[in-house]
């Protein structure tokens, strides 16, 4: 089953900016999908129109079979929701947020304390129930919304860059939380700007830029696409003359630091024996950036060309 | 959603309204005590005591009731229009935009809000008035039916201000340049029998002399209007503000792009 169904989705604000150019979208049941796309591409407007917080100007959607112009109520109680910006009281107590949450979901006073408990000791805010929401740092923040947005159990989950903004630690805590939230059964829809997130963390990926969907294909497959990477190498000693290979480009960033382009057809021995052969030695070797980053940054500026 | 379900969701938006104003206390309930308590001193002790009786009762008996009603107003007003823009500055609003919440039952929620405060700062300035004046009571059911009826207009009527306002300078527009000088036209002060006949027939338009008036009735007996016509326009003024503040929350006006 679809947890997510969307057909021609359109939107035009009021100023006239075309947001959404009529896009499909397909979410199945227990994916745990990634929405990339640079600033202003239409992510959130598209999670906007999801949670009915943006009208939409044309399309369908479906929340597990539940269309949002005929049956929102029902489409709404399958959906839970992080957004990017903070959007709770910033003068209630942390647990009288989530339990008023409950209480919009209609959960009873009871039910609602004993979740609040339960998903704010996951997220380790339990020793905060009682403290004022302002108080709280950047990402105990970002997790008091996603205990939020589990309390009435939602079968889908949409987070918009839930990890902005928090340390690595945390970062990693939060991906160890929802890969286990995954694995419970729970369809999760992720966007962020940290595109190792996405890699490690999504299935399926949809890249959406300028309104339209320019793909949505299986991370797997989308990484197989790349063919090449960059990788920049530190040198022990500066270099004393200019080099060139004939079939992996060279950049000199600094004169003990090296990018060198690899398209996986080669073999990166090729490129030791050279360095080898010309004397140079090499203290460390790293990819220039995230594999799915540079697929990205490609997709979407091919878009723009 | 079920009755049962629709009462958790109403019970949880008044008790989140009701601990907001709580919280608050110092601003919400103590200033307008203070307020009333002056009025009280100034206009009914000090100038009060130089002016004659009015329609049989002393000047301080005559305003109390007018008082209390325009702390009501001002104060249910206010909460509803200044907790529901405060809930889209700071987009907590979303919290029950994305939920299952019926409209009906946000508007219910958050007018029961602001109806209890209002109630609650009346109850309170008519204990002040003890202090300064003997009060009975001539109609208890016309006094509860005029007091609930008109904090249940000016709470919609904030959630209407609350629903356009787009910065906080628009919550007190309405207060300042309407709700005040008609309250204050609305025979808080004076009866409209003083009035010559045009400007008589000019505040026959103010709904709310028709509120004031209802409510002194219930205290004093003594009453500027025809009081089945005063709650009419209640009901009606109810009717309409609550079908208005549905259809703009239907259609997302001020809340969704």
């Amino acid at each position: 089953m679809d947890a997510l169904y969307i057909e021609g989705l359109s939107k035009t604000y009021s100023n006239g900016v075309h947001a959404l150019k009529g896009i499909d979208l397909r979410v199945k049941e227990g994916d745990f999908f990634a929405l990339l796309g640079p600033n202003g591409a239409g992510k959130s407007t598209t999670i906007g129109i999801i949670t009915s917080l943006v009208n939409k100007s044309a399309g369908k959607v479906k929340i597990f079979g539940h269309d949002l112009d005929t049956d929102l109520v029902a489409a709404k109680r399958c959906l839970g929701v992080v957004p990017q910006e903070f959007n709770f009281s910033i003068f209630e107590k942390v647990i009288d947020i989530v339990t008023n949450q409950a209480g919009y979901y209609a959960l009873d006073r009871k039910t609602a304390m004993e979740r609040a408990e339960k998903f704010l000791k996951q997220l380790s805010l339990w020793e905060k129930r009682d403290s004022i929401s302002k108080t709280l740092s950047g990402g105990m923040k970002r997790r008091l919304m996603i205990a939020r947005a589990l309390i009435h159990h939602p079968k889908l989950l949409i987070l918009d860059e839930p990890t902005a903004g928090v340390d690595i630690e945390i970062r990693r805590d939060m991906w160890r939380f929802l890969t286990k939230l995954n694995q419970e059964g729970v369809t999760i829809i992720l966007t962020t700007h940290y595109l190792e997130e996405a890699e490690n963390l999504c299935r399926n990926i949809a890249i959406i830029d300028n309104g339209d969907i320019i793909e949505n294909t299986k991370t797997k497959d989308l990484l197989g696409r790349l063919d090449r990477e960059i990788f920049v190498f530190d040198l022990k000693e500066p270099l004393s003359k200019k080099i060139e290979h004939p079939k992996y480009p060279i950049t000199l960033i600094d004169e003990t630091t090296l990018e060198v382009e690899v398209l996986k057809t080669n073999n990166i021995n090729e490129f030791f024996q050279f360095l080898t052969e010309n004397q140079i030695q090499v203290c460390s070797m790293r990819n220039k950036s995230n594999r799915l980053e540079e697929l990205f940054m490609y997709l979407v500026q091919g878009e723009k060309k | 959603m079920t009755f049962q379900e629709h009462y958790i969701v109403f019970m949880t938006i008044f008790r989140k309204e009701f601990n907001r104003f709580m919280r608050i206390w110092t601003q919400t309930l103590i200033p307008p005590i203070i307020t009333m308590a002056l009025y009280f001193v100034i206009f009914g002790n000090l100038i009060g005591s130089q002016i004659d009786k009015m329609q049989g009762f002393s000047y301080m008996e005559f305003i109390v009731p007018g008082l209390i009603m325009m702390s009501v107003i001002t104060n249910s007003y206010m909460n509803v229009s200044s907790s529901f823009f405060s809930s889209k500055f700071q987009r907590s609003i979303e919290e029950i935009l994305v939920s299952p919440a019926s409209n009906g039952i946000i508007i219910l929620g958050y007018v029961a809000g602001g109806v209890t405060r209002g109630l609650m700062v009346g109850f309170l300035v008519m204990v002040v008035s003890i202090f300064f004046t003997k009060l009975s009571i001539a109609h208890l059911g016309v006094l509860i039916c005029f007091v609930v009826l008109t904090a249940i207009v000016f709470s919609l009527a904030g959630l209407l201000n609350g629903i356009f306002a787009q910065k906080f300078d628009d919550v007190n527009i309405i207060p300042t340049f309407i709700l005040t000088p008609l309250t204050y036209l609305g025979g808080v002060f004076y009866s409209i029998e003083l009035l010559s006949p045009l400007w008589r027939s000019i505040s026959q338009i103010n709904p709310i002399l028709y509120m004031v008036s209802g409510f002194r009735y219930g205290f004093l007996g003594i009453s500027d209007i025809n009081i089945f016509a005063g709650l009419s326009i209640l009901i009606l003024f109810t009717i309409i503000l609550f079908s208005l503040n549905l259809y703009l929350l239907k259609r997302g006006v001020g809340l969704r792009s």
